[in-house]
């Protein structure tokens, strides 16, 4: 209780002093977002998700726990799956980053995509855009994943609809119809 | 010959939209010059508010304001609407907008914060000095309603806010009479729906024209519309509600109005800037609605052959700090628990009770898990106790195909209407299930098992499920000049395909591809008529209105084409998006070119038009709920030493009559199954003796994963309702209803050698642990 009462205290000072100990609040954050060079000042604090949603206004990314476990904010940073909840903004400068609006060419659905719709992989949709996201980083990295891969990877994403069954047959699909 | 959609497996129009990122859920609105809200709220589960203190947070830069329960507007500032009264229902308190007196839950907002960021909105949140008088809090149901509790409501002397009995026939009598009485306790506790998208609210206000624009991630859009009209005293007209992309539902979004959707529409107008909130995880664990804790006193009385001649339920419901949506969720697992079985004589009485912890509402099942737990749970001890094979004591007692319409005998279900299952052939059912799953062969693989030191349990679960339920929904459709068809709706959509589904009804009547049919749902600009997606509704109610709708249009098409083709309407047909006549295809017109022709410059409209255009408004209120039936079967591995659970198999037979598409019902089901499993064995909300939820993340309430959900095997059964055009019967909660009770029986089954008999849901890796250690280590009965 000691400490509850210290934290809040310090959570009262004058607004003023408050300020003054913000030595730099914002910083120049320039990546590749889906091929695309783009930057921005942002808030030392912002997380990536929001910069990419409220900044970069990429709203396929999608918040759903803020902590780091049902993976809807699933992005590619160098390729790699990664929470974007997780992370500030400046921490990704100079990266690439992909996004679930940089898998199809126009109106050409990606396989994984086109595979998520023939095995019913989605229903309200808000989870889908990190399960494609991780599913692509796997399928680049194996072309013909087992099972216990599929849902190890898989096992990272939260799916509050769907009962899983179509995600593991959309991906085990891919597989075979994504050429790379 | 064009196919039929309706029936067939299509891949879903929406689809393409939410594959690529362009979704629009409530968090994807922004609009020019808007500000973000959050709540401070209350860290006790009860006490009273003596001050607040806003200086600080209002001086922050950033923050355009701060607004307490003092700042509200009479009109809003009082108890929200009371929803779905009912005659027993004595004591219906309903939640605040902001607390400014009490607050009865730990989670309950007590200030709103407005500011130009959500960042620098909980900065001034945290800046915030509330001063509180705790209060005794109320946790435990059953301490709740002994004598001399304290209670939740300070103006109350009671926590027991309705006290409801339904009887059938004599149970006293019956029981008097039986050779074999049984009861038995059975504990389902609480859970909270979970949807990956947590609520959300933004509301602009137009000066100008004097209207209100909710975008808001609800169930039921048309009476959040209607509330916001009534309380902010606007005229409905001037008010627009849209349910955008929504990120599940599960009917904890439904609840006429939270706090936030009030509050936030309040800063919209006050401030003249448009406001977001959208909730983090930790404030839905608190405050979205939770379900499920039913304490049940059960007995079943048995003739020597195990056919029933009386069941009877005393239970508490915990309605949590407030019952707004009223009386649903004991009613609904009072009238379910009754299922496939022939009972004479039946008495469910509960008491809905109070407590210090966020309120609850219906949740996917929303009440039928419970009370098939407690039957299906019953019909296994009776199986046991009389040495007969659990599934012949359910052939005993089943109701015969040729029993229907079969009335329960005075049962009033959650429709106020009295309870008469309409169609089903629960033996069939029944007898496809326990083939698939290889019933007649399981002693012997089960012995297998044994022999190689694996505990497998087959378990087993029948259910009937009340859906689809009035009072009614409406569809307009209208073709449009380029021969597509646009309808809408004001059912709002979380994943359930409707712009599928709805779509393929249209399709068969128009003569069009689904892919054209283009859909709104719940948007009260686009339809402003209806009450909203809950109690496995949707396709039932808005299917059949859709169904007469697009009927309207297709006669009235054939009229305006006979004309244009100087034919006889009914020698015309409508097929891949125009009309000809039969015999003669050349003798055609596109349906774009009779859409137009129905809409002209100059000229008379006949007056058996009944107007311009290919358009139709069309309603559908079905006179009663329409009753769905299934049952599913698994076969579970128990793992003693961890209390670890793994499915082998499971397979589910459903009859929801036609099918409408395979592909969507298989998805429902398997997603409800997935549901059910965490309600079954991971998901607990774990309150502790002050009243604070000790489970408010994702790494203490656990989802099921990839890992844990298993393949599920699925049939049909068709069997047509006789309550609607289509026949159709709703399947939105099929998957999830007999799930904990099928998890117990299987364990039961694994153990049938020892004393492990599961009377609680839901359980986890320790508790089932503790369970099988118990019955290990407890004296052998005298």
């Amino acid at each position: 209780m000691a400490d509850e009462t210290a934290d809040a205290a310090a959570l009262r000072p004058t607004p003023r002093r408050r300020r003054a100990r913000k030595p730099q609040s914002t910083l120049p954050v320039r990546l590749t977002i889906n091929g695309r060079p783009a930057e921005g000042t942002v808030d030392v604090r912002k997380t990536l998700a929001d910069f990419v949603r409220e900044d970069l206004g990429l709203t396929g990314t999608h918040l759903g726990c803020e902590h780091g476990v049902c993976g809807a904010c699933t992005i590619l940073l160098n390729g790699e799956p990664v929470r974007s909840c997780l992370m500030f903004a400046v921490q990704a400068d100079g990266v690439q980053i992909e996004t679930v609006e940089g898998l199809a060419s126009g109106e050409a659905l990606h396989p994984i995509q086109a595979a998520f719709r023939d095995h019913h992989g989605l229903q309200c949709g808000f989870c889908t855009p990190g399960f494609l996201m991780s599913a692509v980083a796997l399928l680049r990295e194996v072309r013909r994943p087992t099972d216990e891969q599929i849902l190890e990877t898989l096992g990272g994403h939260l799916c509050r609809c769907t009962g899983y069954q179509g995600i593991i047959e959309a991906v085990r699909a891919a597989a075979g119809t994504w050429e790379r | 010959m064009p196919t039929r959609s309706f029936g067939a497996r299509i891949p879903r129009n929406e689809d393409p939209r939410l594959l690529t990122g362009r979704g629009m859920y409530a968090d994807d609105v922004r609009r020019p010059g808007m500000l973000h809200a959050a709540f401070y709220r209350s860290p006790h589960a009860h006490a009273r508010i003596v001050r607040v203190t806003t200086e600080a947070a209002k001086a922050l830069p950033g923050v355009a304001a701060v607004f307490v329960a003092a700042d509200l507007p009479e009109a809003i500032r009082g108890p929200l609407p009371k929803l779905i009264p009912h005659p027993t229902l004595i004591h219906h308190k309903t939640q605040v907008a902001l607390a400014g007196q009490f607050v009865h839950h730990a989670g309950e907002p007590v200030v709103m914060v407005v500011a130009e960021s959500r960042y620098l909105a909980e900065d001034a949140v945290d800046l915030l000095e509330v001063e509180f008088e705790p209060l005794p809090a109320v946790v435990d149901l059953e301490e709740a309603v002994e004598p001399g509790s304290s209670t939740v409501h300070e103006d109350l002397d009671t926590n027991v806010a309705a006290h409801h009995v339904q009887r059938v026939g004599n149970v006293e009598a019956a029981f008097a009479r039986a050779p074999h009485l049984f009861s038995e306790r059975f504990t389902i506790d609480r859970g909270a729906s979970s949807p990956i998208e947590t609520r959300g609210v933004v509301a602009e206000w137009d000066g100008r024209t004097r209207s209100l624009t909710v975008w808001d991630s609800t169930q039921a859009p048309i009476r959040i519309r209607n509330y916001l009209s009534q309380l902010f005293g606007l005229p409905e007209s001037q008010v627009r509600v849209i349910a955008p992309d929504i990120g599940g539902g599960f009917g904890p979004k439904i609840m006429m109005c939270y706090p936030e959707e009030i509050a936030v529409p309040f800063a919209a107008i006050a401030l003249g800037r448009p406001v977001k909130w959208i909730e983090d995880r930790r404030e839905h664990f608190v405050a979205t609605n939770h379900e499920r804790l039913q304490i049940h006193d059960a007995e079943i009385a048995v003739d020597r052959d195990g056919r029933i001649l009386g069941v009877r339920t005393i239970y508490l419901h915990d309605a949590g700090a407030y019952c707004a949506y009223g009386l649903t969720v004991p009613i609904v697992a009072g009238t379910t628990l009754p299922g496939p079985y022939k009972i004479a004589n039946y008495h469910a009485e509960y008491k809905a009770v109070f407590t210090n912890k966020t309120q609850t509402s219906p949740y996917r099942g929303a009440g039928r898990p419970h009370g098939v737990f407690v039957m299906e749970r019953l019909m296994d001890r009776v199986a046991r106790e009389l040495g007969i094979d659990r599934a012949e004591v359910r052939r005993r007692n089943f109701i015969q195909p040729h029993e229907f319409p079969y009335d329960l005998g005075g049962l009033i279900y959650q429709d106020g209407v009295r309870l008469v299952y309409d169609s089903g052939n629960y033996p069939e059912v029944f007898r496809r299930t326990l083939e698939q799953i290889g019933y007649a062969q399981w002693p012997a693989r089960k012995a297998r098992y044994r022999r190689d030191g694996r505990r497998v349990g087959l378990g087993v679960a029948f259910y009937v499920e009340g859906t689809g339920i009035g009072p009614y929904e409406g569809c307009r459709i209208t073709v449009e000049p380029s021969g597509k068809v646009y309808a809408a709706t004001s059912v709002g959509t979380q994943g359930q395909g409707h712009y599928t589904s709805f779509a393929q009804i249209i399709a068969d009547a128009l003569g069009v591809a689904p892919s054209d049919v283009f859909l709104t749902t719940g948007d009260s600009g686009a339809f402003g008529w209806g009450t909203g997606t809950f109690a496995s509704r949707a396709a039932v109610v808005a299917g059949n209105a859709v169904n007469l709708a697009a009927q309207a249009v297709r006669a009235k098409a054939l009229a305006v084409a006979a004309t244009m083709l100087e034919a006889r309407a009914d020698d015309l047909e409508l097929s891949e998006g125009a009309i000809f006549v039969r015999g003669a295809p050349a003798r055609a017109v596109p349906l774009g070119e009779v859409a137009r022709a129905a809409n002209p410059l100059r000229g008379v409209i006949p007056a058996e038009w009944e107007g311009p255009g290919l358009e139709a408004t069309r309603y559908f209120a079905p006179p009663s709920g329409t009753y769905a039936g299934g049952c599913h079967a698994a076969l579970v591995e128990v793992e003693p030493e961890t209390g670890g659970l793994r499915f082998l198999r499971y397979v589910v037979v459903h009859d929801c009559g036609p099918v409408i598409n395979p592909m969507i019902l298989e998805g429902q089901v398997r997603g409800g199954v997935a549901q059910g499993i965490g309600n079954a064995f991971y998901e607990k909300l774990i309150y502790d003796e002050q009243g604070q939820l000790l489970t408010q993340t994702f790494m203490d309430y656990l989802l099921p994963t990839a890992s844990e959900v298993p393949a599920v095997e699925i049939g049909h059964v068709e069997t047509p309702s006789p309550l609607n055009p289509l026949g159709i019967k709703g399947a939105g909660e099929a998957g999830v209803i007999p799930v904990p009770a099928l998890v117990a029986s299987a364990i039961d089954d694994a153990f049938s050698d020892e004393e492990v008999r599961i009377g609680e849901m839901p359980l986890n890796p320790a508790r089932l642990r503790e369970i099988i250690y118990q019955a290990r280590t407890a004296p052998a009965p005298a």
